[in-house]
């Protein structure tokens, strides 16, 4: 599931990140703590906590004292309109450049699209 | 004798300065200085010959240098009780007394170690099922690496020196390390230091890497500044080639056509986006890939491109093999 391409810290953020957006972790839920994801994922703790660490910087998570971490008011909604941003460049850059090595060209994407659609695809 | 661990001392748990330590003449660890922060676990890595077990005996007071400092926990290891009791090395080779049962290490782990944590070596006996009966000198590999992991993690000492803990275990066995170590640390802090060759599969539970080769320090890094270290290109020779001209190669690698470089440093994003354009594979090294480049040392044979040996039924008599 973790796999080679970015580093672990990257991975973990990630990770809780979709958890987030997936409504797993609800907005002032509990999230696992570090030795938790560490045990789980069998990682090393400081890597876990600097995965953490990012998104407490994104104020996706916060720390409460003695308590561990939670998360945020609307983390939800920023992580969202932040991906939606992202959208083109993680999915749809990679996916034209795919299609026109493959000799395809935008219309034949669109088709594509209306396809899966049509389908009933999710 | 005192059996109370050393403090912790603010400081790195281990402090070694221009450490040189010579067999016959021949340094097998050559001027070597780092520091590994407290709490830290810490991969040693390099290929056989390159000085790990040098150094971890030196660590454990087993061995002292014969040039430069060597300090755990703020103390000289060698000949030193307080600093003795502090750490624990369990070798590749471990060696018990003859007669020795699990049921005698089980007893005699917590003379040694006042942290000893006796459900946790229960917990051990049965995740890597090592057996009551037979004598400890006549256990398999993997049974003699349990074993070590066993004292190493029950005895709980503050500097945990582990050589090659998982030789010999089978997949889920590592899977059970990897998980028994890295919840320890978490919730009973301490530092530790590992060698194994295994380090696509130990890399994870790593924060620090040190490699040696030929007994001198040649990597000195956080695991995710060590990404930063090199990078690999793989493609057609020639695309390789022209891809990567002016750049420092760490070592290359030829397979029919192909060539795989792993040159230093990271990727700079116009080379890799023109490389990626060129239909070239680019992307970060490898922990392993990157202790192979820095270990090719003048020992590998040139990178040159060779032909593929002709296999022969009938070779020559007295041609070379």
């Amino acid at each position: 599931m973790l796999d080679d391409g970015t580093p672990l810290f990257h991975q973990i953020a990630q990770q809780v990140a979709d958890g987030v957006v997936a409504g797993t972790f609800a907005e002032g839920a509990q999230v696992p703590s570090t030795t938790e994801l560490a045990a789980l994922h069998r990682i090393n703790p400081a890597t876990v906590g600097k995965g953490l660490a990012l998104l407490v910087a994104e104020d996706v998570l916060h720390k409460r004292r003695g308590l561990g971490m939670f998360v945020s008011e609307g983390a939800r909604e920023r992580l969202v309109l932040r991906r939606r941003a992202d959208l083109a460049t993680t999915y749809v850059r990679p996916l034209v450049e795919e299609a026109r090595s493959l000799g395809l060209d935008l219309d034949d994407v669109h088709h594509l699209i209306d396809q899966l659609d049509s389908e009933g695809a999710p | 004798m005192s059996t109370t661990p050393a403090a912790a001392t603010g400081g790195p748990a281990v402090r070694v300065r221009g450490a040189t330590r010579r067999f016959a003449g021949a340094p097998a660890l050559d001027d070597v200085t780092f520091d590994v922060a407290e709490h830290s676990v810490c991969g040693l890595l390099g290929r056989n010959g390159a000085g790990k077990t040098t150094l971890m005996s030196l660590l454990a007071g087993h061995d002292r240098p014969d040039a430069g400092t060597v300090e755990v926990l703020g103390e000289q290891p060698f000949e030193n009780a307080r600093a003795a009791g502090a750490s624990l090395l369990v070798r590749d080779d471990q060696r018990y007394p003859d007669d020795f049962h699990l049921a005698h290490v089980l007893r005699v782990g917590p003379l040694f170690h006042p942290a000893w944590d006796a459900a946790l070596a229960a917990e051990v006996v049965e995740r890597f099922r090592i057996p009551s009966k037979p004598q400890v000198k006549k256990f398999s590999r993997g049974q003699r690496s349990a074993l070590g992991i066993l004292l190493g993690l029950a005895s709980r000492a503050p500097l945990t020196i582990l050589d090659e803990p998982v030789l010999g275990l089978d997949a889920t066995a590592r899977g059970h390390f990897g998980e028994l170590l890295v919840r320890e640390v978490s919730e009973h802090p301490r530092t530790v230091v590992l060698s194994t060759h295994l380090v696509d599969e130990v890399e994870r539970v790593l924060d620090r890497v040190l490699v040696l080769d030929h007994g001198r320090l040649v990597l000195d890094a956080g695991v995710d500044e060590a990404r930063d270290r090199a990078h690999v290109v793989l493609g057609p020779a020639e695309a390789v080639e022209s891809a990567t001209a002016g750049l420092r190669a760490l070592s290359s690698r030829r397979v029919g056509g192909f060539l795989e470089l792993v040159l230093e440093g990271p990727a700079a994003p116009a080379t890799a986006r023109a490389a990626r354009a060129a239909g070239l594979q680019v992307r970060p090294a490898g922990l392993q890939e990157l202790v192979a480049a820095l270990g090719a040392g003048d020992a590998e044979p040139p990178a040159t491109p060779r032909p593929a040996p002709v296999p022969s039924a009938t070779p020559a008599p007295g041609a070379p093999r």
